[in-house]
């Protein structure tokens, strides 16, 4: 393998610098953004120099052996649809981390902030990149979880951490059944490397658990990238930092369910349940985030309906699944992260600058922002799909890769509408006008807040005039990828009067529209829907508060305080289970002719039995304890009607303790019957499962006597007695030679218990003789109550 | 004589199951006693039977001659009678003491006297005075 295990190492060392951020920030201070950003800057220079590698149709695979006997390795892969997400991630991660360093400047959790950062980072690099199912969702977890902590970064405030959770709870509930599809997937496949599996795509197609698989991994993938109905949880996660939704929540996280999807479509697509789910899918998130941007004027929350109507756009492409559709996915997926992330990145500036995120609050910044200015408008146009930037060049391909799915592309062009009045909003309505409105006096971010953004958003400027600087060496590689075989296009600025550009007129002209009528509508939506939870978070919100009701109610029911109700649902269970297992699986063949006893044998067994009964109703305590110790001295004579010396004298011995030992508690405790008055029907449940735990100890001993016997330890134990321990009698010699360290464990039993019992008398008694105790005076009285009794 | 002694295990068990089941501490304790001897009584009956011939070694033999009883369960069973005991006399001082404390032997008087869970109050580890 030329070159190594060096993807692996990238990814790791990521994972290192990670753990070493909180040092580097403490010795670097406020240029900390500067030095991190070394490593994503780094990583991608490393991605670009494979490129040509990759333009060539060559995939670098590097497999590490993690856990052979379970097929998990830590399989590397970089070929080009992977190229194409690694660049973004390591491209954007780097403008980021710089931008970071100027937005949160001064903060003191810093150090913890970029930890989780780069951590994420590195998580992120492992989706991407990783050639095995099972490493893959490790990665993927680790994604949710980050972000987890960087949405509730905030964590003072409740709606911070409210959304992480909620984030976290959608996502990772998504990704727990796509470990579910993926484990089908591997023995469906034989095998959780993704390249093998994607080289036999009709075993998978074709096989009985395909849907099963689709559904479940499709699930993950839809969560994650916030798809209707999980569409919720994306613009809640704008309560995290702005570099953390710019960063996760539009370039980079919310895509790795777009990444699974491209990256599976070889083995999965191509079949109607396939493009039936994400196509509909993809179409419910681009209407349903269309329609409640119209809600919005928050410039964060309005970029992340954005984020979700393009979110949308990708998983109905994938969907539709043709060359030109799939060609069209990646070239979109481009131009979105590069007009996106400049845009959330200038929100957030404002944000940061002039103290507010209400885009109605906010005019005539540009006189005193002018390359935040900039940078947004440059961003912006390419966001509203406008000529000649690059966002122009992907939306033209998406709508020609829809052509023959009018609906699909009716959906996407009402979208975009939405997108180019989004992009009215944040680009152009607060920093547009004389007169300057905002909370606070705004000035020029700083160099670190507007460098990346500003190259970002140029970039999607110089690949609108010139889109073949990528479309060879990464689009084409990568649209192959996800089909299978390579489909050569070529992109053009100009792609001269044709349909598409006639519908890109069409959805400017509605996005005016839009625009002109956005006050009077916006306000007229708001007015009417205040109060109003949209159905997938009222359904969010009934299920976890369902959750925790039905986990106070059965802590209630099964976690009770009161001890007899414990042991009642403890045996019951117990008794229940054991007997269905018992009556189902177990083989309970046994006869009853056996060979008969003397009738002094039966008198004592009959005694045993009587006496335990009327220990069971006695009123009396003196009448129970006599009748206990009747039926354990029957037992020690029953032993010794069975040739069993040592047991008869221990348990005569035993006997005689537990009994004086009872008597003598008994003194001190109230008189009054044992029997209570509990009602009938908890009588009649105890009572249940006592017989059916007698009945089955019963059914249980005639069972096992019926099974052949097994002599050989016993043979073993009479043959080495006296050779080998010198003992004559053999159950000690069991006791004190062979199972020697089994007795110690005993005597050491009986000496806690001993010492814990020792312990609580000598504070009873210590409390009795002490007149000056402090302890307070209802304790005493019972006390002397209790020993008057 | 397996019969019977079977029959015997299961009275001593439900009377056993049904004490363990009451409101009363004391009865809960008898129960215990009751358990643990219907429990050795079945060890005891399925390491199966002999009379008269205890499992000794004669002076003069090497060997036990012919049958003699199973050594095996009836150690199992000593150790059992031992650590039963040493249960029951435990749980027989602390029904004493918590009847000292708190004035009963019922327990839902007792689970009366659990304290309710009080909220755990949020940390803010990086609130601490920088």
């Amino acid at each position: 393998m030329p070159g190594g295990d060096r993807v692996l190492i990238a990814v790791l060392l990521a994972f290192g610098v990670a753990l070493a951020a909180p040092v580097i920030v403490r010795v670097a201070g406020d240029r900390s953004g500067w030095v991190l950003a070394l490593l994503p800057a780094g990583i991608t220079a490393y991605l670009l120099s494979h490129g040509s590698r990759v333009a060539a149709g060559e995939s670098i695979v590097e497999r590490v052996a993690w856990v052979s006997a379970l097929d998990i390795h830590l399989s590397m892969r970089l070929d080009g649809l992977s190229l194409v997400f690694a660049l973004m991630i390591a491209g954007i991660g780097t403008a980021i981390v710089i931008y970071a360093g100027g937005y949160l400047r001064g903060d003191r959790q810093l150090p913890r902030f970029y930890l989780l950062l780069l951590a994420f980072m590195a998580a992120m690099l492992g989706v991407v990149l990783s050639d095995n199912l099972i490493s893959l969702f490790v990665f993927w977890e680790l994604t949710s979880i980050t972000s987890y902590f960087l949405v509730g970064y905030k964590h003072e405030d409740e709606t911070s951490r409210k959304s992480a959770l909620q984030a976290l709870l959608v996502t990772a509930g998504g990704g727990l059944a796509m470990l579910a599809g993926f484990l089908i997937l591997g023995l469906v496949g034989g095998t959780f490397e993704i390249s093998e599996l994607l080289s036999d795509p009709e075993a998978i197609r074709g096989h009985e658990a395909y849907l099963a698989i689709l559904l479940l991994v499709g699930l993950g993938a839809l969560t994650k990238s916030a798809q209707w109905p999980f569409h919720f949880w994306l613009p809640n996660a704008m309560a995290a930092p702005t570099p953390v939704s710019a960063y996760l929540h539009s370039a980079t996280m919310v895509k790795a369910g777009v990444y699974l999807l491209a990256r599976l479509s070889p083995a999965l697509g191509g079949t109607p349940a396939w493009f039936w789910l994400l196509t509909l899918a993809g179409a419910a998130t681009m209407l349903a985030a269309g329609s409640l941007a119209l809600l919005q004027r928050d410039s964060k929350r309005l970029l992340a309906y954005s984020t979700l109507i393009a979110l949308g756009t990708l998983v109905m492409l994938i969907g539709v699944g043709t060359p030109g559709a799939i060609s069209a996915m990646i070239v979109f997926l481009v131009g979105h992260a590069l007009y996106k992330a400049p845009l959330f990145m200038v929100a957030g500036s404002v944000d940061h600058e002039a103290g507010s995120r209400d885009v109605t609050a906010l005019r005539g910044l540009g006189r005193v922002m002018p390359i935040t200015w900039i940078t947004a408008l440059v961003a912006g146009l390419s966001a509203g799909g406008l000529p000649p930037l690059f966002g122009f060049v992907a939306k033209e391909l998406a709508y020609e890769g829809l052509f023959e799915n009018p609906l699909l592309l009716g959906a996407l062009i009402a979208a975009s509408a939405v997108m180019v009045l989004i992009v009215y909003l944040v680009a152009w309505r607060p920093f547009a006008g004389r007169e300057i409105h905002a909370p606070s006096a705004p000035h020029e971010a700083p160099l670190s807040m507007w460098l990346g953004p500003a190259l970002l958003a140029a970039g999607g400027a110089v690949l609108g005039f010139a889109p073949w600087l990528i479309g060879d060496s990464l689009m084409v590689p990568a649209a192959a990828a996800v089909l299978g075989e390579l489909h050569p296009f070529r992109l053009y600025l100009w792609h001269g009067f044709t349909l598409a550009l006639g519908l890109s007129a069409v959805t400017v002209a509605l996005g005016v529209v839009l625009v002109w009528r956005w006050r009077p509508v916006h306000d007229a939506l708001r007015s009417r829907t205040l109060g109003w939870t949209f159905g997938p978070v009222g359904g969010y919100d009934a299920l976890m508060a369902g959750l925790v009701r039905f986990a106070a109610w059965q802590t209630r029911v099964l976690q009770s305080d009161d001890l007899r109700h414990h042991m009642t649902i403890i045996l019951g269970f117990t008794v229940a289970l054991t007997g269905l297992t018992a009556t189902f699986r177990g083989e309970l063949a046994f006869d009853l002719r056996h060979e008969a006893g003397y009738f002094y044998e039966y008198i004592v067994l009959v005694l045993v039995g009587a006496a335990a009964i009327s220990a069971l109703r006695a009123h009396s305590r003196l009448v129970a304890i006599t009748s206990l110790g009747v039926a354990g001295f029957g037992i020690a004579i029953v032993f010794v009607f069975f040739a069993a010396p040592d047991l008869a004298i221990t348990q005569f011995l035993v006997e005689t303790l537990i009994v004086i030992i009872v008597a003598l508690v008994l003194i001190r405790l109230p008189r009054g019957s044992l029997r209570e008055t509990s009602n009938g029907s908890v009588r009649a449940i105890a009572g249940t499962i006592a017989v059916a735990g007698g009945a089955l100890f019963t059914v249980l001993t005639l069972a096992v006597t019926a099974l052949p016997f097994d002599a050989s330890l016993t043979t073993f134990f009479e043959a080495e007695s006296y050779p080998a321990a010198q003992g004559r009698n053999i159950v000690n010699v069991i006791l004190v030679d062979f199972r020697a360290i089994d007795t110690l464990g005993e005597i050491t039993v009986l000496a806690v218990a001993a010492s814990g019992a020792y312990a609580l008398l000598r504070r009873s008694f210590g409390r009795r003789r002490d007149d000056v105790d402090t302890e307070d005076r209802s304790d005493r009285v019972h006390v002397e109550r209790g020993g008057g009794a | 004589m397996e019969t019977p002694l079977a029959l015997t295990v299961g009275v001593l068990f439900a009377c056993g199951l049904y004490l363990v089941m009451q409101r009363n501490l004391l009865r809960f304790v008898f129960g215990l006693l009751l358990l643990s001897g219907s429990v050795n009584l079945l060890i005891f009956t399925v390491g199966r039977l002999t009379r008269g011939a205890p499992a000794f070694v004669p002076s003069e033999l090497s060997t036990p001659p012919g049958d003699v009883s199973n050594a095996l369960p009836q150690a199992l069973i000593l150790t059992a009678i031992v650590i039963g005991f040493g249960l029951v006399v435990f749980a027989m001082i602390l029904l004493l003491r918590t009847y000292e404390r708190l004035g009963t032997v019922k327990t839902e008087e007792l689970s009366a006297h659990l304290e309710a869970p009080r909220p755990v109050p949020m940390r803010h580890d990086d609130e601490a005075p920088a």
